[in-house]
């Protein structure tokens, strides 16, 4: 059975010669245009005038289009109806598209869409949440409060008192394919669109609103991402839109693909988040209760801010039982890059919160932080905890097992030697400390937003065997079409090679939910299971009339009473007795329920757990740093490809180090983003991985009913990178008696400010 | 010291060769490019500033080499160029056609063989789940197959120029790994590249200085990893321009029993292997310069010429007073080159003159440099600090420091250097003379580091100066786990 093989990566090969084909490798008709979008070089005011004669009269450009010259809909949020496609009068944030230049290449359109001469009566932009707040600039109308219990009392009456806050920066998604879209003008109206998206449907939607269509007269494609991590779940619509749009106005097929920098400065990036903490503990470091402030700048418009606040705040437990807690979470609105989803959609920031509060405990208490940890920890599955072990929202925690993973990581890892040996280190060492840092990861699966928990299927199986696969879910390097094909292969019996893996394409299966919340296994992978049994069940009912029952498929054959056939045989019989060959496939999670304005339910399906230990050395004088070794156990339940999970575990970490250590966006007083570019935006190198970096599945079966009880990987090892966080803390920690106050991203800067703190 | 340094040593030996100017101008008229192209010979016409990504996509229809940043950041459009010297990985985006010239270029397409074998880094990527969106891929394949062909095995300096986002690196370091011991397969060797004149490209010293002389508003490409930036992110077009890299007489290190001399168009690849035997210190700090690609396009002579305040090689050649070399026509002179830079953007460079080269001292055991940025790798520095200060008889005779990043241009402290001589070589001294810092530089803030931290830095650098001399470790990157 082809599922839990390690089986490479499906266009593995197409990778590595150059062969598998991105948006802007697909051959195009000769008459095609290239888009770019004028951008605003201001943060807020008010458009006054638009003067584009040096615009239409470049080299090449066949048009410019305002806001004005959109036939309908000028708009592609996700949520909110709030983000113009071009502006509308008001200038949101420094980079926003203002106009449209159509030309006859990318580099004359880049070249026109500078020239734009743009008159704005200016405004003092909102920037900092220190703006915002003054302001009182926000969406929705008050702060979303979250309680658990009686906490002011559990505060006031704990033996034990702290109270701190940690910054974090956001994180620019950097796929390494920017964002692009081609659109094809099809005969009476219809179009279809190629689109570098995680949200097909939504393409096709808001492209459909932008054209006065129906959704059945747009189609959309896509057959892989270069790269989305969340920045393509909303972020492509503009592009999209705005070929759609281009296209239906000229005939002509368009394409826009942004430039970098284009790409930094106008699209979402990851939300940045402050969280104040109030806690209450006891002597051996148990929280008794817990008070949160989440604030987080959401940029310009509400995009997916909402349920991305919502998921921090879900999250301000991580692994730890809040006896009493409350959680109160701001969403600014300021003149920035409107945020986005970002892997792990605000749950990062949340984890990082509280996994800060357990260091600092440890730190007050001079416990180790282990200690401390599991000390705090959720009871484990199994045991008899009479409902009072559930989260701050209500939920039951069933299936907690960062116990047992915690106890073999220490022992894995060797860590008891090594915290002496990182002892004597310091002890003999001047200049360089080493630190060690553990954080644990229990990640909640499912969209909060419960409708969105639904995923379809289509399968064929050809007379000669072959079989046909397509879902909803959207292939972005994640290795899902791979895991899909291998389920499929198992019900059918066959070797994977059987299966075509195909483009998602919103015109075989319809009203998908973006590929996103680390579901599109769970989801899709279900909705292809039972499309492949309906017609597995079909043949195995006519080969049962031909020759007897019960029917097995197995090793390439389907072995009946009399008979064992090749699948090719079976199908083929099955196609001359006239039997349907092809099946749709659906599902959707069940036992799911969430009133996010009261913050209590069953939002999510299970949860998926992780813990890594991480040990780095600092140079005091300076603030450098780096990973010596990092060991991880993570529970990908029963995996469906050990490879290609143990893959987003290695680069989950590394991109979630990367957050917290060297990434840092930087914008300016005027609300320019400095950091528009790699040579300003760092995200890890080769050389900036663990030199030892062991990572180990724990690989038992999810106790929830999920495909081969598997669990969702794609989010949750992000999260173990706030262990390089820690141990930088702890290294810190190591030059003074103070707590380090270390903030995110701890650059150099930041770690050699952060040692001044521990020395004073 | 301070005074200039084996001014006599470079000279423009083959200058007579070629005497007439007007010949370059027809060449730089000339828009033919002929190379090999995958194993077959092409020939081009091209704008001088057309990029080969962009050829390649556009017009070849090889769509395999990918865009990722246009700009020699990420290394997605890496490709493989070939000439009698070496096999490097180069970042097409920034690569303008005219330097192809007489090379040969292979592309993702042309790694793998002619039936569509998998060449063995390939293979190993696969085998080792080294792709996972695969954008990148193409690219980490161009470096991976060109350090394979040159027997590399410091994998982390191989692909410190390609980024990945999906991967993060283990498995693609194991795949490189696991491809080490593979012959280099027989489709990977480069038949003979084409011949003929070379477009915008003097061959000769004599030739070149006359044509820039004659035409000093013309901007000069040495490897156009800054250049090209002009083309690509500030849409520049260039009417006139001339090209280094067949300029032989630029391309030489000589090394006497005293000094090195590196000519202008020596590449930073080439300057590093050189700096190894001799400066190992100045050569750490070379193999962070950038990365892979943009050392075997970059040149010494560009990152002088160009008069960056972060530029790496300027303090550290400071610190080892070092002599630059120019020439206006057939005038030669020679300068330390602390004196070179007068200003933030202005240079000590006569409109239509050359810096041809530089000499610096052969050894120097006490220099250190510290590069300091957010990333380790292919990273702009936010401060690099050189130091090189002899003590004799625990007193301290000589010092020379120099920053980049500190100012507007690279320069010496002198009031860190004038309160360390003549006193011991001591802690109490070195504390005291860190205090001068202030006195030397009025540093900037912005994306890469504070002012604040940027003086702090300098100063701790001379104390982390004083402890690696002492013995002390101090380098977060010798740690191992």
């Amino acid at each position: 059975m082809s599922v839990g093989k390690p089986l490479p990566h499906d266009t593995a090969k197409l990778h590595v010669t150059g062969a598998a084909r991105y948006i802007d490798d697909i051959p195009t008709p000769r008459d095609t245009l290239h888009l770019a979008f004028g951008l605003s070089s201001v943060a807020a005011g008010t458009i006054t005038g638009m003067d584009l004669d040096a615009v239409r009269a470049a080299d090449g450009v066949v048009a410019a289009l305002t806001a004005d010259d959109l036939p309908h809909a000028n708009d592609v949020s996700p949520s909110a109806y709030d983000e113009p496609l071009l502006a509308t009068g008001t200038i949101h944030y420094l980079g926003q598209p203002l106009f449209l230049v159509v030309a006859d290449s990318h580099l004359n359109a880049r070249k026109a869409a500078r020239l734009g001469n743009i008159d704005v009566d200016e405004t003092t932009p909102i920037l900092t949440i220190e703006d915002a707040l003054a302001a009182n600039s926000r969406f929705e109308d008050a702060p979303r409060i979250w309680s658990k219990g009686d906490v002011d009392t559990a505060l006031s009456t704990a033996p034990h008192r702290l109270s701190g806050q940690i910054e974090m920066g956001g994180q620019e998604h950097f796929y390494l394919e920017g964002q692009a879209a081609l659109a094809l003008p099809q005969e009476d109206g219809d179009m279809v669109v190629h689109s570098s998206t995680q949200h097909p449907t939504e393409i096709q939607h808001k492209v459909a609103e932008a054209l006065g269509v129906p959704m059945h007269a747009v189609r959309c494609e896509v057959r892989r991402m270069g790269g989305g991590f969340g920045g393509k779940e909303s972020q492509g619509n503009a592009l999209a839109v705005a070929c759609a749009v281009a296209g239906a106005l000229t005939g002509r097929p368009c394409k826009m693909r942004y430039d970098r920098d284009d790409d930094m400065m106008i699209t979402g990036k990851r939300h940045d988040f402050q969280i104040s903490y109030d806690v209450g503990f006891d002597d051996d470091g148990k929280l008794t209760g817990v008070d949160f402030t989440q604030i987080t700048r959401c940029g310009w418009a509400l995009d997916l801010s909402i349920p991305v606040a919502d998921r921090a705040m879900l999250h301000a437990d991580n692994a730890y039982l809040l006896p009493t807690a409350r959680i109160t979470s701001h969403r600014l609105k300021t003149n920035t890059q409107s945020a986005t989803a970002y892997r792990g959609f605000g749950g990062p920031q949340g984890v990082l919160g509280i996994e800060r509060v357990m260091d600092h405990i440890a730190a007050e208490l001079g416990l180790d932080p282990v200690t401390v940890r599991q000390r705090n920890y959720y009871a484990p599955m199994g045991a008899d905890t009479d409902g009072a072990n559930t989260t701050p929202y209500g939920m039951d925690v069933t299936d907690f097992i960062l116990h047992d993973m915690t106890t073999r990581l220490l022992d894995d890892a060797g860590y008891a030697a090594r915290r002496k040996s990182v002892a004597d280190f310091n002890a003999s060492h001047n200049t360089l400390k080493r630190g060690l840092g553990i954080s644990p990861v229990k990640f909640g699966i499912s969209f909060t937003l419960t409708h969105l928990n639904q995923a379809g299927a289509l399968v064929h199986v050809y007379q000669d065997g072959s079989i046909h696969l397509n879902h909803g879910g959207t292939e972005m390097g994640q290795g899902l079409f791979q895991k899909v094909a291998q389920v499929a292969a198992s019900r059918f019996g066959v070797n994977v090679d059987l299966v075509k893996i195909t483009a998602t394409d919103t015109g075989k299966v319809p009203n998908t939910s973006a590929t996103a919340a680390s579901s599109g296994t769970d989801l899709n992978g279900m909705a292809v299971q039972i499309a492949c049994d309906t017609i597995r069940d079909r043949i195995a009912t006519c080969v049962a009339d031909h020759y007897g029952g019960p029917v097995r498929f197995e090793d390439g054959q389907v072995i009946a009473d009399t008979i064992t056939l090749s699948f090719a045989a079976a199908a083929a019989l099955s196609y001359t007795n006239r039997v349907s060959l092809s099946a749709t496939g659906f599902y959707k999670t069940p036992d799911l329920n969430w009133d996010r304005i009261n913050g209590t339910g069953r939002p999510f399906f299970y949860f998926a757990q992780g813990i890594a230990l991480t040990e780095v050395v600092i140079d005091t004088l300076t603030g450098e740093n780096r990973i010596l070794r990092t060991d991880v156990i993570h529970d990908a339940g029963a995996s469906l490809n050990p490879a290609l999970d143990i893959g987003q575990i290695e680069g989950g970490y590394v991109q979630g180090a990367g957050w917290l250590t060297t990434e840092e966006l930087v914008w300016d007083d005027k609300g320019r983003l400095r950091t528009h570019a790699p040579a300003t935006y760092k995200i890890p190198a080769a050389s900036d991985r663990p030199d030892i970096f062991n990572v180990t599945l724990w690989d038992e079966p999810n106790p929830a009913q999920t495909v081969y009880r598997s669990k969702a990987v794609g989010e949750p090892p992000f999260m173990l990178g706030i262990s390089a966080f820690l141990a930088l803390s702890d290294a810190v920690a190591a030059c003074g008696t103070s707590y380090p106050d270390l903030q995110a991203p701890a650059t150099a800067e930041r770690v050699l400010s952060a040692i001044h703190r521990t020395r004073k | 010291m301070g005074k200039a340094l084996g001014a006599s040593v470079y000279a423009a030996s083959t200058d007579r060769q070629n005497p007439d100017p007007n010949l370059v101008t027809r060449q730089v008229n000339d828009m033919k490019v002929s190379f090999l192209l995958n194993g077959e010979a092409v020939e081009v016409n091209t704008s001088p500033t057309q990029t080969l990504l962009d050829w390649l996509r556009i017009e070849r229809g090889l769509t395999g080499t990918k865009e990722g940043c246009n700009e020699g950041d990420c290394g997605a459009c890496s490709v493989i160029v070939t000439d009698q010297a070496s096999k490097r990985a180069l970042n097409a985006c920034i690569l303008f056609m005219p330097q192809l010239h007489g090379k040969a270029v292979r592309t993702v397409e042309g790694i793998s063989g002619p039936n569509g074998q998998l060449h063995p880094v390939q293979q190993a990527m696969v085998d080792h789940h080294g792709s996972q969106c695969g954008f990148c891929t193409p690219g980490f394949i161009a470096s991976m197959a060109a350090g394979h062909a040159n027997g590399r095995i410091d994998h982390d300096d191989v692909v410190a120029g390609n980024l990945c986002r999906c991967t993060g690196y283990a498995p693609i370091i194991r795949a490189a790994d696991a491809a080490k011991n593979a012959p280099v397969p027989t489709w990977m060797t480069e038949p003979t590249p084409p011949t003929g004149p070379a477009p915008f490209a003097p061959e000769t010293l004599y030739a070149l200085a006359a044509w820039y002389a004659a035409n000093p508003d013309a901007t000069v490409i040495a490897g156009a990893t800054d250049v090209g930036l002009w083309v690509t992110k500030q849409l520049r077009e260039l009417d006139s321009v001339v090209f280094l890299n067949r300029c032989a007489d630029l391309q030489k290190t000589t090394v006497t029993d005293d000094t090195i001399t590196f000519g202008a168009g020596v590449t930073m690849q080439d300057v590093h292997q050189t700096l190894r035997d001799h400066h190992p210190s100045y050569a750490e700090m070379v193999r962070r310069y950038g990365s892979e690609q943009v050392r075997g396009a970059a040149t010494i002579g560009g990152n002088i010429a160009n008069g960056s305040p972060i530029g790496d090689n300027p303090p550290a050649l400071i610190a080892l007073g070092a002599t630059l070399h120019l020439r206006h026509d057939q005038v030669e002179r020679s300068i330390p080159i602390e004196d070179f830079f007068i200003a933030y953007g202005k240079q000590d460079r006569a409109k239509g003159e050359l810096v041809t080269g530089v000499t610096l001292p052969k050894s120097a055991p006490a220099l250190r440099v510290y590069k300091l940025s957010k990333r380790f790798d292919q990273d702009i520095s936010a401060v690099c600090g050189a130091f090189n200060v002899t003590v004799t008889d625990s007193i301290v005779t000589d010092a020379r420091i120099a920053f980049g990043g500190m100012a507007g241009t690279p320069h010496r402290a002198p009031a860190v250097e004038g309160a360390l001589t003549g006193q011991p070589w001591t802690n109490a001294k070195i504390i005291a003379a860190a205090a001068k810092f202030a006195d030397d530089y009025t540093p900037m803030s912005d994306m890469r580091a504070s002012a604040g931290y940027r003086q702090e830095v300098a100063a701790n650098m001379l104390h982390r100066y004083f402890a690696e001399l002492a013995g002390e470790a101090v380098n977060v990157l010798e740690v191992q786990p």
